[in-house]
Order: structure tokens, then sequence, then C-alpha cells
């Protein structure tokens, strides 16, 4: 709400400097063991280097990327799918759904999945797209509320079919409000990734495990520094995204 | 509502309905426990139709009427009777469950494990869904809402209270674990109070800010958003640091690196985003006519302020502090990781050791935690709402 009224160009300064920054980390880190060194003297070894960051970042991203593509398919299909007159009935169904999944953190998905489905990256990516799929469909749904229903008859009145008036109309005026859910879905990835390091799934969630069970802090500030930029850098793109498709819409006031 | 057609002369029902009795009736052949000798095999599914009981066997007529309320009219009495009996039969079906395990477990030494199976999960989530949508459907009033709540979550409660799932292994995990549960309990509240009480007077104060001086809300909200968006486990770690680091050279102060610190700092800094937010949206959307009258009959600035924007601010105050209550009730369970005890302790153990029913000790009560704290404030704040239009 606040970030709306930047300028354009002060938000788009901020996505470049958050990758510059976690570029300049990611450079830099393979290279600052002495630093390290000087403020933790009493670990052996103070740099993560049992895997290259750059490639935990990359697996990391690959997971975040994979299940939020699978959630985005099944979260928004199922919200347009209840919007449509033919299933119309099952939307309170949806809604109760996703208001008792609130009380659902994202971890316990991860906890319960992995024992059922074994450890490694499955668990991991099913409990990302499980938890996932809640705020794009919810986000979707006010998205596709937040259409006049006017607009809809108008695009009726034209001639199109609930296919077209879906495509051309109401999903480009929808796009915003399920930007935002989807916005929220893969902030909230990007965390839930690092956590399923507990379960054998690689990510940059490894070096802060690591650290944690082997009481090396330096570990955990390495994961955690990155895990964080990581997470700053997406949620910057999608600011900048959001300015890109907020601009010419017409909305119900 | 939208007209239905009718088929076949039948009256024709609401899907939800359809899909609510299709599903139990699909957990009724999914299995209802699951049975391993012992901790390292992997568990047996029993479906009720296997277990030749009784007690099981009764679940299948209690079914076939929650099949036959699906199809009860749309009155308030046939949502009331589909609520009623939906939540019977998550009891009955606990009951079972639990006199099945009890039947299957044997000796009290015995190593045998029985697991609530996807069957269960499944109808019981049907159930539920069954009774909280006919409930919303009923429209009642918040309160006796509530209390309709607590009629139908009584008959489970007592089942669960009266021993007869204590041959469950996730009940047997629990007498196993009873003190850490405690222990828990305890500090996974306390860890949500000690950092709910600063963020609360510190996101007021920002809040209040925030509306006073409107050009320091781009500058104050974009950086709260960057902590909101930091990944839970990043914050802790990247606390630990800083807070060792004051504990090395302060050392009376307590503060430590590991265990509750961070976790509380960190739960504190995760709340100040919503509750400023609500703060500051709560004094935006007081009516400026509404002040501008107060000021006419001449009231001081600080009696329009307790007077006018207080109590108008409330509600959405409260919204706020709910929204952050509940976050940090989830957020908390992640903080075992860095050593602060919790629920979230529990859970990351039996995530280590693979051991589902360890998992859901440590998850259930979580949830439970969540929605009770969800509850408790839409019930406040709905008596606030309905004080204030008397």
């Amino acid at each position: 709400m606040s970030a709306l009224s930047l300028p354009v160009a002060a938000r788009q300064r901020g996505l470049c400097l958050s990758i510059a920054v976690l570029a300049a980390t990611l450079l830099a880190l393979p290279h600052a063991a002495s630093l390290f060194h000087y403020f933790f003297p009493e670990l052996e070894r103070p740099l993560y280097t049992q895997e290259s960051f750059a490639n935990l970042l990359l697996s990391h991203l690959a997971i975040v990327a994979a299940s939020s593509l699978i959630a985005m398919v099944l979260g928004a299909g199922g919200a347009i799918l209840v919007c449509r007159s033919a299933w119309r009935d099952l939307r309170p169904l949806l809604e109760t759904l996703l208001a008792i999944s609130q009380s659902l953190p994202p971890v316990a998905v991860l906890a319960v999945a992995a024992p059922l489905i074994g450890f490694g990256e499955t668990p991991a990516l099913i409990a990302l797209v499980l938890y996932g799929m809640l705020p794009i469909a919810h986000g979707t749904l006010n998205g596709l509320d937040s259409v006049s229903p006017e607009l809809r008859d108008v695009a009726r009145g034209m001639g199109m079919t609930t296919a077209q008036s879906l495509w051309k109309v109401e999903l480009p005026l929808a796009a915003p409000v399920m930007l935002a859910g989807i916005r929220t879905s893969v902030v909230i990835n990007i965390g839930t990734a690092a956590i399923a390091s507990t379960v054998g799934a690689k990510t940059l969630g490894l070096p802060i495990i690591v650290g944690l069970s082997g009481f090396n802090t330096a570990y955990v500030i390495q994961g955690a520094l990155l895990v964080a930029l990581l997470a700053i850098v997406v949620d910057q793109a999608f600011e900048s995204l959001a300015v890109g498709i907020a601009a010419p819409s017409l909305q119900k006031s | 509502m939208t007209a239905r057609r009718q088929c076949f002369g039948l009256p024709a029902i609401d899907k939800t309905w359809l899909l609510l009795a299709g599903l139990s009736v699909l957990g009724l052949l999914l299995p209802l426990l699951t049975y391993a000798p012992n901790r390292l095999l992997t568990g047996r599914g029993l479906s009720v139709l296997t277990l030749h009981d009784g007690l099981a066997m009764a679940l299948i007529p209690a079914a076939v009427l929650l099949v036959a309320a699906c199809f009860a009219p749309e009155s308030p009495r046939g949502l009331l009777a589909r609520a009623w009996w939906s939540m019977w039969f998550v009891a009955l079906l606990l009951w079972s469950a639990g006199h099945e395990a009890s039947k299957l477990a044997g000796a009290e030494d015995s190593l045998a494990r029985v697991s609530f199976g996807s069957g269960f999960w499944l109808m019981s989530l049907a159930c539920l869904l069954m009774a909280s949508e006919s409930l919303r459907r009923l429209a009642l009033p918040p309160l006796r809402q509530t209390l309709c709540l607590a009629a139908g979550i009584a008959p489970a409660l007592a089942v669960l209270l009266t021993g007869r799932l204590d041959a469950l292994s996730l009940l047997k995990e629990y007498q196993n674990y009873q003190d850490s549960f405690d222990t828990a309990l305890i500090q996974h509240m306390q860890l949500v109070l000690f950092s709910l009480l600063p963020a609360v007077a510190a996101g007021t104060l920002l809040g209040l800010a925030a509306f006073r001086w409107r050009h320091w809300n781009n500058w104050l909200f974009g950086s709260l958003n960057i902590l909101q968006t930091i990944p839970s486990i990043a914050l802790f770690g990247l606390l630990i640091g800083p807070l060792a680091w004051i504990g090395k050279h302060w050392p009376g102060s307590g503060i430590a690196g590991v265990g509750a610190w961070p976790a509380v700092v960190a739960l504190a800094l995760y709340s100040l985003l919503p509750l400023a937010r609500a703060t500051c949206a709560g004094l935006q959307q007081v009516p400026q006519d509404v002040r501008h009258a107060a000021e006419g009959i001449g009231m001081t600035r600080w009696q329009i302020f307790r007077r006018i924007d207080l109590p108008l601010a409330l509600p959405m105050f409260l919204g706020g502090v709910r929204v952050t209550a509940v976050q940090s009730i989830g957020l908390a369970a992640v903080s075992a990781l860095i050593g602060a005890g919790g629920f979230g302790a529990i859970m990351f153990q039996g995530l280590s050791g693979s051991a589902l029913d360890q998992v859901l000790l440590g998850v259930l009560p979580v949830v439970a935690l969540a929605a009770a704290t969800d509850g408790l404030f839409k019930l406040a704040a709905s008596r606030l709402d309905r004080n204030r239009h008397d």
C-alpha cells in the first residue's frame, strides 16, 4: 500500500540494489574465510565449503520455481473454477478451507509430508506446492471479485464467449491482486524451502542447518545472509512486476 | 444463491455436500488405522471393512446417516442437524479407532504401533468442513456460534479425555513425552507472549508516528516490509551473531546467541509491520468530519484522541493483534531450530526420527493454539462491535 506511492524509478532501484548486494555477497563469500576467522577464532573451518553457495542458490531457486509454478496452476485454476457457474457451489467450501489453513504454519505441512513421503526433494516440493497454493487461490478469488460485473456484462455483450471474457477481460483486470497472492506464496516458499534442508533438500538452508547442529555460527550466518538476500531480491522483483501491470487497468472503485 | 436445475425429478443439491459426502465414503474405504509391529517397520493399513468388529461396523450405518444428512434440506433445522451429526460422527470415528487400537496393540509393553490412517484423516476433514460450512450458512450470532462450536467439539473431547484413545501411538507418544510436552507448551506461550507484549507497544508507537508524520510512511513501511520478507530461519540465524556478541560483552544481561533470545527478538520484529500497519490504517479510517465535529464542540486534542480516535480505531487494531498473534504462534515453531524450545522442538525431533506421530504431537497443538487464538480474538471483536451498536 505504502510502496505504491513510491515513484517507479525508486522501485526499480530497490530491485537493482538488492540484486547487486546478493551478487556481491555470492562472489565475496568464498573468499571471506579470513573475515569469518577473525570473528570466530575458535572455529576450525569458518567457511562452509561442502557445496558451493552458487550451487545451493540455484538448487534453492529451482525448488521454489518448480513448486510455485505448480502451485500457480493448481491454486489459480481451482479459484477460477469455483468462480465459474458450474462449480460456484464449491466456492464457500474453498473459502472455509482457506480460512482454516490460515492457522496452519507452512513448516507444519513440511513436517507432516516428510515422514509420509520420505526424505529428499520430493516431500519438500509437495509441501511447498500444497502450502503455496493457498495464498494464490486467495489472491485469485479476491482478484476476480474486484472485476466489476458490468465489465463482464459488456464483454458478453460484445459477443465474447465465457472463456474469452475470462482471458481477455477478467484475468488481466484481476492480475494485480493475483500477483500479490503469488508474491506472498513465493516469498513464503523461499523460507520454507530453506527449512526443507532438515528433510534433506539441497537448498541455502543447508549451511544453516549444518551450522546449527554443529555449533558453527559462521555457517549459520553465511546461509542466513544468502536466504535473506534471495527473499528480498525476489520480493523486489515482484514489486517491479506489480508496477508494470498495475498501470492501466479499470477497476471497480 | 444460483437456481439449480432438477435432474430426474430429484431435488438438486449443492455440490458442496455431494463432494463432502463423496469424500466421507472414500474415507470409509481407505485405512482407518495403520498397524506396525514396531516403530521401525512401515505400517499396514486397516480399513473399516477389514476390521470385522461391532464398533467399527457401526461406522457404516453412521456413514450412511452422514450421507443422508448431506441431502437434508437447507433449512436452519437441516443445517443444524448436519453440523450436529457430522461432529458426532467424528466422535464415533475416534472412539472406534481407539477401541480397535486397544485390541490391536495388545499388552502395555508391546512395541506394536497403531496410528490413524488416511481414511480417518479424510473422514475427519470432511466432517469438520461439513460442520463449519453448515454453521457458516446458519449465520448465527458470534456468541451462539461459539457455543455451537463448543457443543460440537464436546463429544470428541469426551472420547479423548476418558482415555479411549490411549492405545493409539499418538497418545502413547504423549505419555512418553508428557514432561517435555508440558514444558513445550509453556515455552511456546512464553515465546509468543514475551515477543508480542513489547511488539504491541513498539508497533503501536510506530503506527501512531506513521499516522502523525505522513512523509515518514514510505520509509517506515518500506523497511518493515523488507524485514517481513526475510524468512524466519534466516532472521533467527542472523540474530545469533549480534546477540552472542552482546552476551559476551555484557555477561550480566543474560542475553545469549542461541535459545529464547534470538527467537523472541525475531518474533517481535516480525510483529512490528502488521501492528504498525493496523494502528495507522485504523486511525486513517476515522472520518475527518467526526474529528472536526469534536473540535467544534470544544474537545481538546487529547480528548479527541481518547474519545474519538481510540475507540474508532480499536477494531482494526485488534484485528492486527489477532493476525500477529496467529503468525507468532506458527513462527515460534520454527524457532526450535535455534534451541528456543516450544512445540517445534517435538516436531523437529519427530522429523529427524521420521516418526509421524511425534511430528503430529508437535504440530497439532500449534494448529489448535493458533485456531483458538484466532477464534477468541474474533469473538472479542464481535462483542466490541455489538456493544457499540447497542
